[in-house]
């Protein structure tokens, strides 16, 4: 027996993303949003009784879950860190439902935060494993760019994908973001012309198609199927997931064009029992838009090294034939660290209870969210449904 | 010399007789014996096959790019000054990739499939970094 359906997202809390640090510690955002998703669901604070989180990257160190559950003063029978870089808060969400369906604990909430600093990229280099410190770093090979350069540079050579297509992606979500107040970059417009003039960073990633750092974060209450009669809204039923991993370096793994998203999301399609043609939007990890194209691929949208005319063909904006990262995507929406991949489940549930506002994907009833971490190396795909 | 001051390795048991090859211009990577096939980085058993029977051999050298990317902007404050510079993905005619930089040429002629060998870049007294440059022949 599967966790189809033990359990459903009811509420959440997302903060606005800031270009500036602020005055708030990543803690300290965390604290807020956590109380805005149990107030968001209809809950109350006696009824969290699990907690998953992930370590900022502006607070590296051990026991944050522990620091977050003391700031709050909460009473949890589960609680921990997910560590599975920017899949980490998809992976958040059916550790909650697992944990859920095991009988462990109610209503989990998973909540994310993080502050950009300027001790925040030295803090994740010098995080690394030992393997990048000897073997990556000696080359100025740090995470992320020349890795997802790499990529890009392969999946071009082996299927004829331009730049023009990429560049498409970013322009489509930038569309998304302009109808979306707390996105980094909701205030102006982008062509792919503006895209291809912007200075190329680590070749081929143009600077707009390098998601940008920010400070931000998010949560969700994740609540028993049975126990969320209380709560507020439209609950959000997790329908299937699927997680795989495989390496932190580019260079060691399987391939560089054929990513393990093909694990999660077979994986998480052969829970929920539904097909790719039932989806009615995707809101995918996209750090850079190679990200997108390999994602939408491996998952069965299109064929593998058709991802370029996949994004040209369609309308990937919230109003499209094909609604993809309707909040404008990290791209747009911006990067809080380690927080950032939260921001994609967030939009999910948003669209399925009927709350996008002005960028609203008619009817929608079934949804995909999805997560990746480092280079590639950690997949975690999500499939929400309204029932 | 004295004052290179970017990321160097720092080696362990294990991975040292990789780094004190590379000091004395060899490229030598673990090979297995059970499934045939050379590995890169070094590990304590063959992450193939799990068999730990496994010895170091010196490799051609030899290889070709498999991708990589031109970083205009170093992909950390120390490379500063080394702009731009290629970071790529080097297969080895033994079948195992590397991580490293193609040297001695313009960026703009580095292109997947450039045929390229092994050159040990003396950066301290104690450290050689494999890196690679055109293969002429």
């Amino acid at each position: 027996m599967t966790m189809k359906k033990s359990a459903a997202i009811t509420g959440f809390a997302e903060m606005a993303s800031a270009k500036k640090p602020g005055d708030l510690t990543a803690i300290e955002i965390a604290s807020q949003l956590a109380i805005g998703a149990v107030a968001d669901a209809g809950l109350q604070k006696p009824d969290i009784d699990g907690l998953l989180t992930v370590t900022p990257v502006s607070a590296p160190g051990i026991l944050w879950p522990t620091a977050l559950c003391e700031a709050l003063n909460l009473n949890l029978s589960y609680f921990d860190s997910v560590d599975i870089g920017g899949a980490s808060s998809a992976g958040m969400i059916w550790r909650a439902a697992a944990a859920i369906h095991a009988g462990v604990c109610n209503h989990v909430l998973c909540v994310v935060s993080d502050v950009m600093t300027s001790t925040s990229f030295k803090n994740i280099v010098d995080s690394m494993p030992h393997s990048d410190h000897e073997f990556e770093l000696p080359y100025g090979n740090a995470p992320p760019l020349a890795g997802y350069g790499m990529i890009t540079n392969r999946h071009m050579h082996e299927y004829g994908t331009t730049a023009e297509q990429l560049a498409k992606v970013a322009v489509d979500q930038r569309n998304s973001a302009l109808q979306n107040p707390d996105a980094l970059f909701g205030d102006k417009a982008l062509t792919v012309e503006d895209v291809l003039a912007s200075p190329v960073i680590c070749e081929p990633l143009h600077l707009t198609e390098i998601v940008a750092p920010c400070t931000g974060g998010a949560a969700v209450v994740v609540s028993r199927a049975d126990a969320v009669s209380q709560c507020a809204h439209k609950p959000v039923y997790l329908l299937g997931a699927g997680e795989a991993g495989s390496h932190t370096s580019i260079t060691y793994a399987h391939s560089l064009t054929q990513s393990w998203v093909r694990h999660s999301a077979r994986r998480a399609f052969d829970m929920a029992g539904v097909s790719q043609d039932q989806i009615d939007f995707v809101q995918a990890y996209d750090c850079f838009p190679i990200t997108l194209l390999l994602t939408l691929e491996d998952m069965g949208f299109c064929a593998k090294g058709e991802g370029g005319s996949f994004v040209a063909d369609h309308d990937l904006t919230w109003s499209g034939d094909f609604p993809c990262n309707t909040n404008g995507g990290q791209l747009s929406f911006g990067q809080a660290g380690a927080a950032g991949g939260m921001c994609h489940i967030i939009e999910a549930v948003r669209q399925l209870m009927g709350r996008a506002g002005s960028r609203q994907v008619e009817n929608a009833t079934i949804g995909l969210a999805h997560g990746n971490g480092g280079i590639m190396g950690e997949q975690v795909t999500l499939i929400f449904g309204l029932e | 010399m004295e004052n290179y001051n970017k990321p160097l390795p720092e080696p362990t048991a294990l991975t040292a007789p990789f780094w004190d090859a590379a000091h004395q211009g060899r490229l030598e990577l673990q090979y297995c014996k059970q499934c045939d096939s050379y590995q890169y980085y070094p590990r304590k058993v063959c992450a193939n096959c799990w068999n730990d029977d496994i010895e170091w051999k010196q490799c051609s050298g030899d290889g070709h790019v498999y991708s990589y990317s031109i970083c205009n902007v170093p992909t950390m404050p120390s490379f500063k000054k080394d702009v731009p510079y290629v970071v790529a993905i080097v297969e080895l005619e033994e079948g195992a990739r590397m991580t490293s930089n193609i040297v001695d040429c313009p960026v703009s002629d580095v292109h997947i499939g450039m045929e390229v060998e092994a050159v040990f870049d003396r950066v301290t007294e104690s450290c050689s970094l494999v890196k690679f440059r055109p293969r002429n022949n």
